[in-house]
């Protein structure tokens, strides 16, 4: 049996987030009303699509100075997990300002980082395909992956606190935790990021082992 | 791991952007073909706005002006990997510690780029009007544009140089990572349109010296491991 205490750990928080993020109590606001609910799903997201980049970075770094393919898989595949995650972040963020702003795409400067941020790890994945050495491949896309994390911070997190962003804490516009996060969000919104972690991580893990099963086999198919 | 054999001295990285001067000099064509690219880009847009040259807002000018640089220097710079001969590059990396090699090819670059970016905004300026009203601040954007470019895409351009296809992958790659700075950019030289004072531009200024800060340091980092595969 492998460890499986922490899927089962997943699985009670997502359900927990679900049925909490439709039914518990949220604060009253103006214009925002119940849409509220959407920070379990759109910010908890984003959080969790950052938490796994950087992941993929630190595995990244750490090929580079082992030199084992297996951490070049995992880099690779919590990679897409989180790219998956972005695309669903971007949905869910449509979707709420589609209500609140009035607009599915708003010219926003976080919206257009997001999608730029997108963009930078397509680019990433479109590198992987075109090696075929599998370690001239991991050393490459290595490079690249960090490179890329070191561009998405700023573009994510700094630059739309430089400019005027619709976002919370930029432009003027305070930041969330100051006043409208109150206990009930908090208790549903932290668990909701670990759940994801952890759900992008078992995705990942799949694929990893699904990819290392092929390497033995086309080994063995050599041999 | 990537042990460099010796410590990068001032000395090796003066002989390395000597010899990149004096490989573009004996291939003219190579300068010439970049200087071409972006006086016919130039003229392309003159002419395809031609009839409504007096309705070209100032936005419209800087954005253009900017666009038509990128793509000059994606172009200028994809080639400073693949140009040479894979027997030339083994031979350099048995002479030089890779660290030498990616500064002094990112010094190189910016300086091409400057050259090429101030020639063509000299043209750029002279056939489609000149609008600016604080020079000084545009000569500094166009430096700083320069330096930037040069830094992002030389780390990219040695990416791309790995892989196939690398003209393709070379704008993939670097689009969507040389996008902020582009952006500042692009605000830098609409404040010095506008003749805005200077301490307005202190935020962009910044920003954009910390970006290329982020880049120079990343770049002589990870350019040892991508040297030797």
């Amino acid at each position: 049996m492998r460890k499986i205490w922490w899927k089962i750990l997943c699985i009670v928080i997502i359900f927990y987030v679900i049925i909490m993020g439709f039914i518990g109590p949220v604060p009253r606001l103006a214009i925002i009303n119940e849409s509220i609910r959407n920070t379990y799903f759109h910010v908890a997201l984003w959080l969790a699509m950052t938490t796994l980049l950087l992941l993929s970075m630190v595995f990244s770094v750490r090929y580079l100075m082992k030199g084992n393919i297996k951490d070049d898989d995992i880099a690779s595949e919590v990679a897409k997990a989180a790219i998956f995650f972005g695309i669903l972040g971007c949905l869910t963020g449509s979707v709420w300002a589609n209500y609140t702003w009035g607009d599915p795409w708003p010219n926003d400067p976080k919206l257009n980082g997001a999608a730029v941020g997108i963009l930078i790890y397509l680019a990433y994945l479109l590198l992987r395909s075109s090696f075929e050495d599998e370690q001239r491949r991991a050393r490459i896309s290595s490079v690249y992956n960090i490179f890329a994390f070191a561009v998405f911070i700023p573009i994510i997190y700094i630059l739309p606190r430089l400019t005027d962003s619709l976002h919370p804490g930029s432009g003027g516009n305070s930041t969330f935790g100051s006043y409208d996060f109150d206990n009930n969000i908090r208790k549903v919104f932290y668990p909701a990021v670990i759940g994801y972690i952890l759900l992008g991580l078992w995705i990942a893990e799949l694929r990893i082992r699904i990819k290392q099963i092929n390497r033995v086999r086309e080994e063995a198919l050599i041999e | 791991m990537p042990a460099s054999r010796h410590h990068i001295t001032l000395n090796e990285i003066k002989t390395l952007i000597w010899k990149e001067v004096t490989l573009e000099w004996r291939q003219k064509y190579a300068l010439s073909g970049m200087l071409l690219y972006v006086v016919s880009t130039v003229f392309v847009c003159y002419l395809s706005f031609n009839l409504r040259r007096n309705q070209l807002t100032p936005i419209v000018w800087n954005t253009l002006f900017w666009i038509i640089l990128l793509f000059t220097a994606v172009n200028a710079i994809a080639k400073s990997f693949s140009q040479e001969r894979h027997g030339r590059l083994l031979y350099y990396y048995n002479l030089c510690s890779p660290q030498a090699i990616v500064i002094s090819k990112i010094i190189y670059n910016s300086l091409v780029m400057s050259v090429l970016s101030g020639l063509g905004f000299i043209f750029y300026a002279f056939v489609m009007g000149n609008p600016i009203q604080d020079n000084g601040l545009f000569s500094i954007c166009i430096l700083l544009a320069s330096i930037g470019f040069a830094s992002v895409l030389t780390l990219i351009a040695g990416i791309a140089s790995k892989a196939d296809n690398s003209a393709t992958l070379m704008a993939v790659l670097s689009f969507p990572i040389i996008l902020p700075m582009l952006l500042m950019t692009i605000r830098l030289a609409k404040n010095a349109m506008d003749g805005l004072d200077w301490s307005v531009s202190t935020d962009e200024i910044t920003t954009l010296l910390s970006i290329d800060l982020i880049v120079i340091t990343l770049s002589y980092l990870l350019f040892p491991y991508l040297w030797r595969s």
